[in-house]
Protein backbone atom coordinates (compact mmCIF):
# COMPACT_ATOMS: atom_id res chain seq x y z
CA UNK A 1 0.00 0.00 0.00
CA UNK A 2 2.63 2.51 1.15
CA UNK A 3 4.95 1.09 -1.46
CA UNK A 4 2.61 1.60 -4.39
CA UNK A 5 1.61 5.05 -3.20
CA UNK A 6 5.21 6.21 -2.88
CA UNK A 7 6.23 4.77 -6.22
CA UNK A 8 3.34 6.51 -7.95
CA UNK A 9 4.19 9.76 -6.14
CA UNK A 10 7.79 9.72 -7.34
CA UNK A 11 6.81 8.73 -10.88
CA UNK A 12 4.31 11.60 -10.87
CA UNK A 13 7.12 13.98 -9.93
CA UNK A 14 9.13 12.72 -12.89
CA UNK A 15 6.16 13.24 -15.19
CA UNK A 16 5.53 16.74 -13.84
CA UNK A 17 9.08 17.79 -14.65
CA UNK A 18 8.95 16.00 -17.99
CA UNK A 19 5.73 17.76 -18.94
CA UNK A 20 6.74 21.08 -17.45
CA UNK A 21 10.04 21.32 -19.28
CA UNK A 22 9.65 18.99 -22.23
CA UNK A 23 6.09 20.07 -22.99
CA UNK A 24 5.46 23.51 -21.56
CA UNK A 25 9.02 24.90 -21.67
CA UNK A 26 8.99 26.01 -18.05
CA UNK A 27 12.79 25.90 -17.76
CA UNK A 28 12.90 28.97 -15.54
CA UNK A 29 10.38 27.51 -13.10
CA UNK A 30 12.13 24.14 -12.83
CA UNK A 31 15.68 25.43 -13.12
CA UNK A 32 15.53 28.54 -10.96
CA UNK A 33 12.36 29.19 -8.97
CA UNK A 34 11.77 25.71 -7.56
CA UNK A 35 15.46 25.16 -6.64
CA UNK A 36 15.54 28.50 -4.80
CA UNK A 37 12.31 27.67 -2.98
CA UNK A 38 13.71 24.26 -2.10
CA UNK A 39 16.97 25.49 -0.62
CA UNK A 40 15.12 28.14 1.40
CA UNK A 41 12.63 25.59 2.73
CA UNK A 42 15.45 23.24 3.55
CA UNK A 43 17.56 25.69 5.52
CA UNK A 44 14.72 27.48 7.32
CA UNK A 45 12.80 24.27 8.00
CA UNK A 46 15.89 22.50 9.28
CA UNK A 47 16.80 25.38 11.60
CA UNK A 48 13.29 25.71 13.03
CA UNK A 49 13.08 22.00 13.63
CA UNK A 50 16.36 21.95 15.54
CA UNK A 51 15.37 25.02 17.55
CA UNK A 52 12.13 23.26 18.40
CA UNK A 53 14.11 20.35 19.80
CA UNK A 54 16.39 22.74 21.67
CA UNK A 55 13.40 24.02 23.61
CA UNK A 56 12.76 20.63 25.16
CA UNK A 57 14.21 20.48 28.67
CA UNK A 58 16.75 17.79 29.51
CA UNK A 59 15.94 17.00 33.16
CA UNK A 60 18.74 14.54 33.72
CA UNK A 61 21.13 12.28 31.87
CA UNK A 62 19.57 9.38 30.00
CA UNK A 63 22.42 7.90 27.98
CA UNK A 64 22.13 4.29 26.86
CA UNK A 65 24.78 2.63 28.90
CA UNK A 66 25.85 -0.53 27.19
CA UNK A 67 29.12 -0.93 29.07
CA UNK A 68 30.68 -0.62 32.50
CA UNK A 69 30.26 2.74 34.12
CA UNK A 70 33.29 4.54 35.54
CA UNK A 71 33.71 3.44 39.13
CA UNK A 72 36.68 2.02 41.08
CA UNK A 73 40.04 2.28 39.37
CA UNK A 74 40.37 -1.52 39.32
CA UNK A 75 37.13 -2.00 37.38
CA UNK A 76 37.56 -1.49 33.64
CA UNK A 77 35.64 1.50 32.46
CA UNK A 78 34.02 1.21 29.03
CA UNK A 79 34.78 4.70 27.74
CA UNK A 80 32.72 4.82 24.57
CA UNK A 81 29.75 2.78 25.73
CA UNK A 82 29.42 4.56 29.02
CA UNK A 83 31.10 7.91 28.55
CA UNK A 84 32.05 9.87 31.61
CA UNK A 85 33.55 13.08 30.23
CA UNK A 86 32.75 15.39 27.33
CA UNK A 87 35.78 14.07 25.47
CA UNK A 88 34.47 10.53 25.69
CA UNK A 89 31.05 11.72 24.55
CA UNK A 90 32.65 13.33 21.51
CA UNK A 91 34.39 10.03 20.79
CA UNK A 92 31.13 8.17 21.11
CA UNK A 93 29.34 10.62 18.81
CA UNK A 94 32.07 10.46 16.18
CA UNK A 95 31.94 6.68 16.14
CA UNK A 96 28.17 6.86 15.90
CA UNK A 97 27.98 9.48 13.17
CA UNK A 98 30.88 8.27 11.05
CA UNK A 99 30.66 4.51 11.55
CA UNK A 100 27.10 3.86 12.80
CA UNK A 101 28.49 1.98 15.77
CA UNK A 102 25.16 1.23 17.40
CA UNK A 103 23.76 -0.21 14.20
CA UNK A 104 26.71 -2.58 14.19
CA UNK A 105 25.04 -4.26 17.15
CA UNK A 106 21.97 -4.98 15.08
CA UNK A 107 20.60 -8.46 15.66
CA UNK A 108 17.97 -10.56 14.02
CA UNK A 109 15.39 -12.67 15.77
CA UNK A 110 14.00 -15.86 14.31
CA UNK A 111 11.48 -18.43 15.39
CA UNK A 112 13.02 -21.83 14.64
CA UNK A 113 11.51 -25.30 14.84
CA UNK A 114 10.81 -26.35 18.30
CA UNK A 115 9.48 -23.65 18.60
CA UNK A 116 12.63 -22.02 19.71
CA UNK A 117 13.58 -18.36 19.61
CA UNK A 118 16.98 -17.68 18.05
CA UNK A 119 19.01 -14.49 17.94
CA UNK A 120 21.87 -13.84 15.59
CA UNK A 121 24.13 -11.06 14.49
CA UNK A 122 23.00 -9.18 11.40
CA UNK A 123 25.58 -6.88 9.87
CA UNK A 124 24.08 -6.40 6.42
CA UNK A 125 21.89 -3.49 7.41
CA UNK A 126 24.90 -1.78 8.94
CA UNK A 127 27.05 -2.42 5.91
CA UNK A 128 24.47 -1.24 3.39
CA UNK A 129 23.58 1.76 5.53
CA UNK A 130 27.19 2.78 5.85
CA UNK A 131 27.88 2.24 2.15
CA UNK A 132 24.83 4.26 1.24
CA UNK A 133 25.52 7.21 3.53
CA UNK A 134 29.19 7.49 2.63
CA UNK A 135 28.47 7.31 -1.08
CA UNK A 136 25.81 9.95 -0.66
CA UNK A 137 28.29 12.23 1.10
CA UNK A 138 30.94 11.73 -1.56
CA UNK A 139 28.40 12.40 -4.29
CA UNK A 140 27.22 15.61 -2.63
CA UNK A 141 30.83 16.76 -2.26
CA UNK A 142 31.58 15.88 -5.87
CA UNK A 143 28.65 18.02 -6.99
CA UNK A 144 30.34 21.05 -5.49
CA UNK A 145 32.34 21.29 -8.70
CA UNK A 146 29.21 22.81 -10.20
CA UNK A 147 28.99 25.51 -7.56
CA UNK A 148 32.51 26.93 -7.30
CA UNK A 149 34.37 28.92 -9.95
CA UNK A 150 37.63 27.56 -8.54
CA UNK A 151 36.83 24.01 -7.62
CA UNK A 152 38.35 23.32 -4.17
CA UNK A 153 41.31 20.94 -4.20
CA UNK A 154 39.54 18.63 -1.77
CA UNK A 155 36.61 18.24 -4.16
CA UNK A 156 38.98 17.49 -7.05
CA UNK A 157 40.84 14.96 -4.93
CA UNK A 158 37.61 13.19 -3.99
CA UNK A 159 36.57 13.12 -7.61
CA UNK A 160 39.93 11.72 -8.66
CA UNK A 161 39.74 8.95 -6.07
CA UNK A 162 36.16 8.14 -6.96
CA UNK A 163 37.07 7.70 -10.62
CA UNK A 164 40.40 6.04 -10.15
CA UNK A 165 39.35 2.78 -11.76
CA UNK A 166 39.52 4.73 -15.07
CA UNK A 167 36.73 2.76 -16.67
CA UNK A 168 35.21 4.34 -19.77
CA UNK A 169 34.71 8.00 -20.59
CA UNK A 170 33.34 9.88 -18.76
CA UNK A 171 35.01 7.95 -15.99
CA UNK A 172 32.92 5.55 -13.95
CA UNK A 173 32.49 6.69 -10.36
CA UNK A 174 32.69 3.95 -7.74
CA UNK A 175 30.14 5.69 -5.53
CA UNK A 176 27.55 5.61 -8.31
CA UNK A 177 27.68 1.83 -8.35
CA UNK A 178 27.73 1.62 -4.56
CA UNK A 179 24.82 3.96 -3.91
CA UNK A 180 22.49 2.26 -6.38
CA UNK A 181 23.36 -1.18 -5.02
CA UNK A 182 23.01 -0.09 -1.41
CA UNK A 183 19.69 1.71 -1.84
CA UNK A 184 18.35 -1.23 -3.82
CA UNK A 185 19.41 -3.56 -1.01
CA UNK A 186 17.76 -1.34 1.60
CA UNK A 187 14.57 -1.32 -0.44
CA UNK A 188 14.51 -5.08 -1.02
CA UNK A 189 15.21 -5.69 2.66
CA UNK A 190 12.21 -3.58 3.57
CA UNK A 191 9.97 -5.53 1.25
CA UNK A 192 11.02 -9.11 1.82
CA UNK A 193 11.45 -9.23 5.60
CA UNK A 194 7.85 -9.54 6.81
CA UNK A 195 8.39 -7.75 10.13
CA UNK A 196 10.11 -4.82 8.45
CA UNK A 197 7.52 -4.67 5.74
CA UNK A 198 4.76 -4.62 8.35
CA UNK A 199 6.13 -1.48 9.99
CA UNK A 200 7.00 0.30 6.72
CA UNK A 201 4.96 3.35 5.89
CA UNK A 202 4.82 5.72 2.93
CA UNK A 203 7.20 7.90 4.95
CA UNK A 204 9.75 5.09 4.63
CA UNK A 205 9.27 4.23 0.97
CA UNK A 206 8.91 7.77 -0.33
CA UNK A 207 12.38 9.05 0.60
CA UNK A 208 13.87 5.76 -0.56
CA UNK A 209 12.29 6.17 -3.99
CA UNK A 210 13.24 9.84 -4.13
CA UNK A 211 16.86 8.98 -3.49
CA UNK A 212 16.76 6.10 -5.93
CA UNK A 213 15.18 8.44 -8.49
CA UNK A 214 17.92 11.00 -7.97
CA UNK A 215 20.63 8.37 -8.30
CA UNK A 216 19.10 6.84 -11.41
CA UNK A 217 18.59 10.14 -13.22
CA UNK A 218 22.13 11.16 -12.27
CA UNK A 219 23.60 7.92 -13.55
CA UNK A 220 21.57 8.20 -16.76
CA UNK A 221 22.93 11.70 -17.34
CA UNK A 222 26.50 10.74 -16.76
CA UNK A 223 26.73 7.46 -18.61
CA UNK A 224 23.80 7.00 -20.92
CA UNK A 225 21.87 10.05 -22.08
CA UNK A 226 24.12 12.98 -22.87
CA UNK A 227 23.33 16.40 -21.45
CA UNK A 228 25.11 19.73 -21.83
CA UNK A 229 27.35 19.65 -18.75
CA UNK A 230 28.94 23.07 -19.26
CA UNK A 231 25.45 24.59 -19.57
CA UNK A 232 24.49 22.98 -16.27
CA UNK A 233 27.44 24.57 -14.52
CA UNK A 234 26.43 27.92 -15.99
CA UNK A 235 22.96 27.42 -14.55
CA UNK A 236 24.33 26.39 -11.16
CA UNK A 237 26.75 29.32 -11.03
CA UNK A 238 23.87 31.61 -11.96
CA UNK A 239 21.94 30.31 -8.99
CA UNK A 240 24.72 30.80 -6.45
CA UNK A 241 25.67 34.25 -7.73
CA UNK A 242 21.99 35.27 -7.65
CA UNK A 243 22.10 36.09 -11.35
CA UNK A 244 20.05 33.17 -12.62
CA UNK A 245 20.46 32.13 -16.23
CA UNK A 246 18.90 29.27 -18.15
CA UNK A 247 21.30 28.18 -20.93
CA UNK A 248 19.90 26.58 -24.05
CA UNK A 249 19.92 22.88 -24.76
CA UNK A 250 20.64 21.42 -21.34
CA UNK A 251 18.33 18.46 -21.72
CA UNK A 252 15.09 17.63 -19.94
CA UNK A 253 16.65 14.82 -17.92
CA UNK A 254 18.60 17.39 -15.95
CA UNK A 255 15.41 19.20 -14.97
CA UNK A 256 13.86 15.95 -13.81
CA UNK A 257 16.93 15.29 -11.68
CA UNK A 258 16.81 18.80 -10.27
CA UNK A 259 13.09 18.56 -9.54
CA UNK A 260 13.45 15.35 -7.54
CA UNK A 261 16.39 16.85 -5.67
CA UNK A 262 14.30 19.94 -4.90
CA UNK A 263 11.45 17.77 -3.68
CA UNK A 264 13.81 15.90 -1.39
CA UNK A 265 15.10 19.17 0.02
CA UNK A 266 11.64 20.55 0.67
CA UNK A 267 10.46 17.30 2.18
CA UNK A 268 13.55 16.93 4.32
CA UNK A 269 12.69 19.10 7.36
CA UNK A 270 9.28 17.44 7.71
CA UNK A 271 10.43 13.86 7.43
CA UNK A 272 12.41 11.15 9.13
CA UNK A 273 15.38 12.39 7.15
CA UNK A 274 15.83 14.95 9.93
CA UNK A 275 17.84 12.25 11.69
CA UNK A 276 20.71 14.08 10.00
CA UNK A 277 20.36 16.82 12.60
CA UNK A 278 18.66 14.62 15.15
CA UNK A 279 21.55 12.27 15.69
CA UNK A 280 23.51 15.12 17.23
CA UNK A 281 20.65 15.87 19.59
CA UNK A 282 19.89 12.34 20.78
CA UNK A 283 19.95 12.40 24.58
CA UNK A 284 20.73 8.70 24.71
CA UNK A 285 23.96 9.31 22.76
CA UNK A 286 25.18 12.82 23.49
CA UNK A 287 25.16 12.92 27.30
CA UNK A 288 27.88 11.79 29.67
CA UNK A 289 26.68 9.28 32.22
CA UNK A 290 27.52 11.27 35.33
CA UNK A 291 24.17 11.20 37.11
CA UNK A 292 25.72 9.74 40.24
CA UNK A 293 28.48 12.27 40.50
CA UNK A 294 26.81 15.47 39.48
CA UNK A 295 23.51 16.96 40.49
CA UNK A 296 21.31 17.72 37.48
CA UNK A 297 18.50 19.96 38.50
CA UNK A 298 15.16 19.42 36.87
CA UNK A 299 14.69 22.55 34.77
CA UNK A 300 10.94 22.67 35.28
CA UNK A 301 11.12 22.48 39.04
CA UNK A 302 9.34 25.48 40.54
CA UNK A 303 11.00 27.20 43.48
CA UNK A 304 10.15 25.24 46.61
CA UNK A 305 9.90 27.30 49.74
CA UNK A 306 12.11 25.49 52.24
CA UNK A 307 12.48 25.85 55.95
CA UNK A 308 15.84 24.41 56.98
CA UNK A 309 16.44 22.90 60.38
CA UNK A 310 18.80 25.76 61.33
CA UNK A 311 16.11 28.33 60.61
CA UNK A 312 13.58 26.20 62.51
CA UNK A 313 15.84 26.01 65.53
CA UNK A 314 16.55 29.74 65.39
CA UNK A 315 12.86 30.35 65.46
CA UNK A 316 11.95 27.99 68.26
CA UNK A 317 15.19 27.77 70.26
CA UNK A 318 13.83 29.36 73.40
CA UNK A 319 10.70 27.25 73.40
CA UNK A 320 12.68 24.10 72.76
CA UNK A 321 15.01 24.84 75.65
CA UNK A 322 12.10 25.53 77.92
CA UNK A 323 10.54 22.17 77.21
CA UNK A 324 13.91 20.44 77.57
CA UNK A 325 14.45 19.48 73.91
CA UNK A 326 18.10 19.22 72.82
CA UNK A 327 19.30 22.02 70.53
CA UNK A 328 22.36 22.14 68.32
CA UNK A 329 23.36 25.72 69.05
CA UNK A 330 23.10 27.12 72.51
CA UNK B 1 12.03 31.19 24.49
CA UNK B 2 14.39 29.18 26.56
CA UNK B 3 16.86 26.87 24.85
CA UNK B 4 18.55 24.06 26.67
CA UNK B 5 22.25 23.69 25.76
CA UNK B 6 21.51 26.62 23.47
CA UNK B 7 25.14 27.60 23.04
CA UNK B 8 26.16 24.26 21.58
CA UNK B 9 23.08 23.88 19.44
CA UNK B 10 23.30 27.38 17.99
CA UNK B 11 26.99 26.82 17.21
CA UNK B 12 26.06 23.64 15.35
CA UNK B 13 23.30 25.41 13.46
CA UNK B 14 25.56 28.30 12.46
CA UNK B 15 28.09 25.82 11.07
CA UNK B 16 25.33 23.99 9.22
CA UNK B 17 23.82 27.13 7.69
CA UNK B 18 27.28 28.46 6.86
CA UNK B 19 28.16 25.28 4.98
CA UNK B 20 24.86 25.32 3.13
CA UNK B 21 25.34 28.94 2.09
CA UNK B 22 29.07 28.72 1.35
CA UNK B 23 28.58 28.30 -2.42
CA UNK B 24 26.49 31.48 -2.40
CA UNK B 25 28.98 33.46 -0.33
CA UNK B 26 32.00 32.33 -2.34
CA UNK B 27 30.07 32.57 -5.60
CA UNK B 28 29.20 36.22 -4.98
CA UNK B 29 32.83 36.93 -4.12
CA UNK B 30 34.15 35.17 -7.21
CA UNK B 31 31.57 34.47 -9.91
CA UNK B 32 34.12 33.16 -12.47
CA UNK B 33 33.70 33.26 -16.21
CA UNK B 34 32.00 30.82 -18.47
CA UNK B 35 34.26 29.03 -20.91
CA UNK B 36 34.68 30.18 -24.45
CA UNK B 37 36.35 27.41 -26.47
CA UNK B 38 37.98 28.92 -29.55
CA UNK B 39 37.64 27.24 -32.92
CA UNK B 40 39.79 29.69 -34.86
CA UNK B 41 43.01 27.75 -35.26
CA UNK B 42 45.00 28.26 -38.48
CA UNK B 43 43.95 24.76 -39.61
CA UNK B 44 40.27 25.51 -39.25
CA UNK B 45 40.58 28.98 -40.81
CA UNK B 46 42.25 27.49 -43.86
CA UNK B 47 39.13 25.46 -44.56
CA UNK B 48 36.38 26.74 -46.78
CA UNK B 49 33.65 28.52 -44.87
CA UNK B 50 31.10 25.78 -45.53
CA UNK B 51 33.47 23.02 -44.44
CA UNK B 52 34.26 24.52 -41.07
CA UNK B 53 32.62 21.74 -39.22
CA UNK B 54 33.56 19.20 -36.64
CA UNK B 55 33.50 15.50 -37.38
CA UNK B 56 29.93 15.42 -36.15
CA UNK B 57 27.42 18.25 -35.51
CA UNK B 58 28.52 20.75 -32.90
CA UNK B 59 25.66 20.04 -30.47
CA UNK B 60 26.48 16.37 -30.51
CA UNK B 61 30.20 17.00 -30.01
CA UNK B 62 29.57 19.36 -27.16
CA UNK B 63 27.60 16.85 -25.10
CA UNK B 64 29.07 13.58 -26.31
CA UNK B 65 32.69 14.01 -27.42
CA UNK B 66 33.95 11.97 -24.44
CA UNK B 67 31.81 8.98 -25.32
CA UNK B 68 32.55 9.54 -28.94
CA UNK B 69 36.35 9.43 -28.71
CA UNK B 70 36.03 6.47 -26.40
CA UNK B 71 34.13 4.64 -29.12
CA UNK B 72 36.81 5.75 -31.60
CA UNK B 73 39.43 4.23 -29.39
CA UNK B 74 37.52 0.96 -29.24
CA UNK B 75 36.92 0.92 -32.97
CA UNK B 76 40.57 1.59 -33.75
CA UNK B 77 42.22 -0.60 -31.17
CA UNK B 78 39.77 -3.44 -30.57
CA UNK B 79 38.29 -3.81 -34.03
CA UNK B 80 41.38 -2.61 -35.87
CA UNK B 81 39.23 -0.38 -38.04
CA UNK B 82 40.80 3.06 -38.27
CA UNK B 83 38.36 4.74 -40.61
CA UNK B 84 35.23 6.38 -39.30
CA UNK B 85 32.30 7.24 -41.50
CA UNK B 86 30.46 10.25 -40.09
CA UNK B 87 26.77 11.06 -40.32
CA UNK B 88 27.33 12.84 -43.64
CA UNK B 89 29.07 9.83 -45.12
CA UNK B 90 32.51 11.40 -45.00
CA UNK B 91 35.43 9.11 -44.17
CA UNK B 92 37.71 10.28 -41.42
CA UNK B 93 40.91 8.82 -40.01
CA UNK B 94 40.50 7.77 -36.43
CA UNK B 95 43.16 9.45 -34.39
CA UNK B 96 43.17 11.58 -31.31
CA UNK B 97 46.41 13.34 -32.08
CA UNK B 98 46.21 13.49 -35.86
CA UNK B 99 42.53 14.21 -36.37
CA UNK B 100 40.97 15.91 -33.35
CA UNK B 101 44.07 17.78 -32.40
CA UNK B 102 45.00 18.64 -35.98
CA UNK B 103 42.00 20.94 -36.25
CA UNK B 104 41.87 21.75 -32.56
CA UNK B 105 45.54 22.57 -32.32
CA UNK B 106 44.83 24.99 -29.49
CA UNK B 107 44.34 22.54 -26.64
CA UNK B 108 44.75 25.21 -23.96
CA UNK B 109 42.20 27.56 -25.50
CA UNK B 110 39.82 24.80 -26.53
CA UNK B 111 39.75 21.48 -24.66
CA UNK B 112 41.21 22.92 -21.46
CA UNK B 113 38.91 25.93 -21.54
CA UNK B 114 35.92 23.71 -20.77
CA UNK B 115 37.77 21.11 -18.77
CA UNK B 116 39.26 23.62 -16.34
CA UNK B 117 35.85 25.19 -15.87
CA UNK B 118 34.40 21.78 -15.02
CA UNK B 119 37.51 20.59 -13.19
CA UNK B 120 37.84 17.48 -15.35
CA UNK B 121 41.31 16.29 -16.14
CA UNK B 122 41.25 13.72 -18.94
CA UNK B 123 44.17 11.38 -18.35
CA UNK B 124 44.65 10.85 -22.09
CA UNK B 125 47.64 13.18 -22.14
CA UNK B 126 49.57 10.92 -19.80
CA UNK B 127 50.41 8.98 -22.97
CA UNK B 128 49.15 10.88 -25.99
CA UNK B 129 51.28 13.79 -27.07
CA UNK B 130 49.78 17.23 -26.88
CA UNK B 131 50.24 19.01 -30.20
CA UNK B 132 52.22 22.18 -30.39
CA UNK B 133 49.99 24.99 -29.27
CA UNK B 134 48.70 27.13 -32.13
CA UNK B 135 46.39 30.03 -31.72
CA UNK B 136 44.07 31.66 -34.14
CA UNK B 137 42.71 35.17 -34.11
CA UNK B 138 43.97 36.29 -37.53
C1 LIG C 1 32.28 22.58 -24.77
C2 LIG C 1 33.25 22.30 -23.73
C3 LIG C 1 34.27 21.19 -24.03
C4 LIG C 1 35.24 21.17 -25.00
C5 LIG C 1 35.52 22.22 -26.05
C6 LIG C 1 35.94 19.94 -24.82
N1 LIG C 1 35.42 19.23 -23.77
FE1 LIG C 1 36.00 17.38 -23.17
N2 LIG C 1 34.63 17.44 -21.69
C7 LIG C 1 33.75 18.47 -21.43
C8 LIG C 1 33.00 18.17 -20.26
C9 LIG C 1 31.92 19.06 -19.66
C10 LIG C 1 33.42 16.93 -19.80
C11 LIG C 1 33.00 16.17 -18.52
C12 LIG C 1 31.71 15.52 -18.59
C13 LIG C 1 31.33 15.05 -17.20
O1 LIG C 1 32.09 15.28 -16.26
O2 LIG C 1 30.27 14.48 -17.10
C14 LIG C 1 34.45 16.48 -20.73
C15 LIG C 1 35.09 15.27 -20.63
C16 LIG C 1 36.04 14.83 -21.51
C17 LIG C 1 36.66 13.53 -21.45
C18 LIG C 1 36.36 12.45 -20.39
C19 LIG C 1 37.22 12.74 -19.20
C20 LIG C 1 36.84 12.09 -17.91
O3 LIG C 1 37.75 12.08 -17.06
O4 LIG C 1 35.72 11.66 -17.71
C21 LIG C 1 37.56 13.47 -22.45
C22 LIG C 1 38.47 12.31 -22.79
C23 LIG C 1 37.50 14.74 -23.17
N3 LIG C 1 36.57 15.53 -22.56
C24 LIG C 1 38.27 15.06 -24.26
C25 LIG C 1 38.25 16.28 -24.90
C26 LIG C 1 39.18 16.69 -25.93
C27 LIG C 1 40.30 15.83 -26.47
C28 LIG C 1 38.82 17.95 -26.29
C29 LIG C 1 39.51 18.85 -27.30
C30 LIG C 1 39.62 18.33 -28.63
C31 LIG C 1 37.68 18.33 -25.50
N4 LIG C 1 37.37 17.30 -24.67
C32 LIG C 1 37.03 19.55 -25.61
C33 LIG C 1 33.62 19.63 -22.16
C34 LIG C 1 34.40 19.97 -23.25
C1 LIG D 1 37.97 19.14 -39.55
C2 LIG D 1 38.41 19.82 -38.37
C3 LIG D 1 37.92 19.23 -37.05
C4 LIG D 1 38.19 18.00 -36.55
C5 LIG D 1 38.96 16.86 -37.20
C6 LIG D 1 37.59 17.95 -35.25
N1 LIG D 1 36.94 19.12 -35.00
FE1 LIG D 1 35.89 19.55 -33.32
N2 LIG D 1 35.24 21.24 -34.16
C7 LIG D 1 35.69 21.76 -35.38
C8 LIG D 1 34.97 22.99 -35.66
C9 LIG D 1 35.16 23.85 -36.90
C10 LIG D 1 34.09 23.19 -34.56
C11 LIG D 1 33.09 24.33 -34.41
C12 LIG D 1 31.80 23.92 -35.05
C13 LIG D 1 30.77 25.03 -35.11
O1 LIG D 1 31.01 26.09 -34.54
O2 LIG D 1 29.74 24.75 -35.69
C14 LIG D 1 34.29 22.09 -33.65
C15 LIG D 1 33.60 21.93 -32.45
C16 LIG D 1 33.91 20.98 -31.51
C17 LIG D 1 33.32 20.88 -30.20
C18 LIG D 1 32.22 21.77 -29.64
C19 LIG D 1 32.78 23.06 -29.09
C20 LIG D 1 31.74 23.96 -28.52
O3 LIG D 1 31.95 25.16 -28.62
O4 LIG D 1 30.75 23.48 -27.97
C21 LIG D 1 33.94 19.85 -29.56
C22 LIG D 1 33.67 19.37 -28.14
C23 LIG D 1 34.87 19.26 -30.49
N3 LIG D 1 34.84 19.98 -31.64
C24 LIG D 1 35.65 18.16 -30.19
C25 LIG D 1 36.34 17.47 -31.16
C26 LIG D 1 36.90 16.16 -30.97
C27 LIG D 1 36.88 15.38 -29.66
C28 LIG D 1 37.43 15.76 -32.14
C29 LIG D 1 38.06 14.42 -32.48
C30 LIG D 1 37.13 13.32 -32.40
C31 LIG D 1 37.23 16.85 -33.09
N4 LIG D 1 36.55 17.87 -32.45
C32 LIG D 1 37.66 16.85 -34.39
C33 LIG D 1 36.62 21.20 -36.21
C34 LIG D 1 37.12 19.94 -36.08
C1 LIG E 1 48.35 4.23 -21.01
C2 LIG E 1 48.59 5.16 -22.08
C3 LIG E 1 47.33 5.71 -22.76
C4 LIG E 1 46.37 6.49 -22.19
C5 LIG E 1 46.26 6.99 -20.76
C6 LIG E 1 45.43 6.79 -23.25
N1 LIG E 1 45.82 6.20 -24.41
FE1 LIG E 1 44.85 6.30 -26.16
N2 LIG E 1 46.24 5.08 -27.00
C7 LIG E 1 47.34 4.57 -26.36
C8 LIG E 1 48.03 3.70 -27.27
C9 LIG E 1 49.30 2.95 -26.95
C10 LIG E 1 47.30 3.71 -28.47
C11 LIG E 1 47.61 2.93 -29.74
C12 LIG E 1 48.25 3.78 -30.75
C13 LIG E 1 48.19 3.14 -32.11
O1 LIG E 1 48.15 1.91 -32.21
O2 LIG E 1 48.14 3.92 -33.06
C14 LIG E 1 46.18 4.58 -28.26
C15 LIG E 1 45.23 4.87 -29.24
C16 LIG E 1 44.15 5.70 -29.07
C17 LIG E 1 43.19 6.03 -30.09
C18 LIG E 1 43.12 5.50 -31.51
C19 LIG E 1 44.29 5.74 -32.37
C20 LIG E 1 44.94 7.10 -32.34
O3 LIG E 1 46.00 7.28 -32.95
O4 LIG E 1 44.42 8.02 -31.73
C21 LIG E 1 42.30 6.90 -29.54
C22 LIG E 1 41.10 7.54 -30.22
C23 LIG E 1 42.70 7.09 -28.18
N3 LIG E 1 43.82 6.34 -27.92
C24 LIG E 1 42.02 7.88 -27.30
C25 LIG E 1 42.38 8.04 -25.97
C26 LIG E 1 41.63 8.83 -25.06
C27 LIG E 1 40.36 9.60 -25.40
C28 LIG E 1 42.24 8.75 -23.87
C29 LIG E 1 41.83 9.42 -22.55
C30 LIG E 1 40.49 9.12 -22.10
C31 LIG E 1 43.39 7.89 -24.03
N4 LIG E 1 43.43 7.47 -25.33
C32 LIG E 1 44.29 7.56 -23.06
C33 LIG E 1 47.72 4.82 -25.07
C34 LIG E 1 46.99 5.54 -24.15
Amino acid sequence: MGLGFSLVAVLTLVLIALGGVGGANLQYLFGVIIPYAAIATFIVGFTLKVLGWAKVPVPFRIPTTSGQMKSFPWINHDKFDNPDTTGQVVGRMLLEVLLFRSLFRNTKTELRDGPRLAYGSDKWLWLAGLAFHWSFLVIVLRHLRFFFADVPVLVQAIEGLDGFLQVGAPLLYITDVVIISAVTYLFIRRVIIPQVRYISLPADYFPLFLILGIAITGVLMRYFIRIHVVGIKELAMGLVTLKPVVPEGIGVLFYIHMFIVSTLRMYFPFSKLMHMGGVFLSPTRNLANNNRRQRHENPWNYDVKVHTYEAYEDEFREKMKESGLPVEKE
Amino acid sequence: MKLYDGGKIITGLVIFVGLMLSPFILGMAKPGEKPDPKTDTPEIQEMEEKDRKCVEPKEFMRTSHMVFIDSWRDQALRDGDRVYENSEGKEIDISLQNTCMKCHSNKKKFCDECHNYMAVKPYCWDCHIVPEEKEGGV
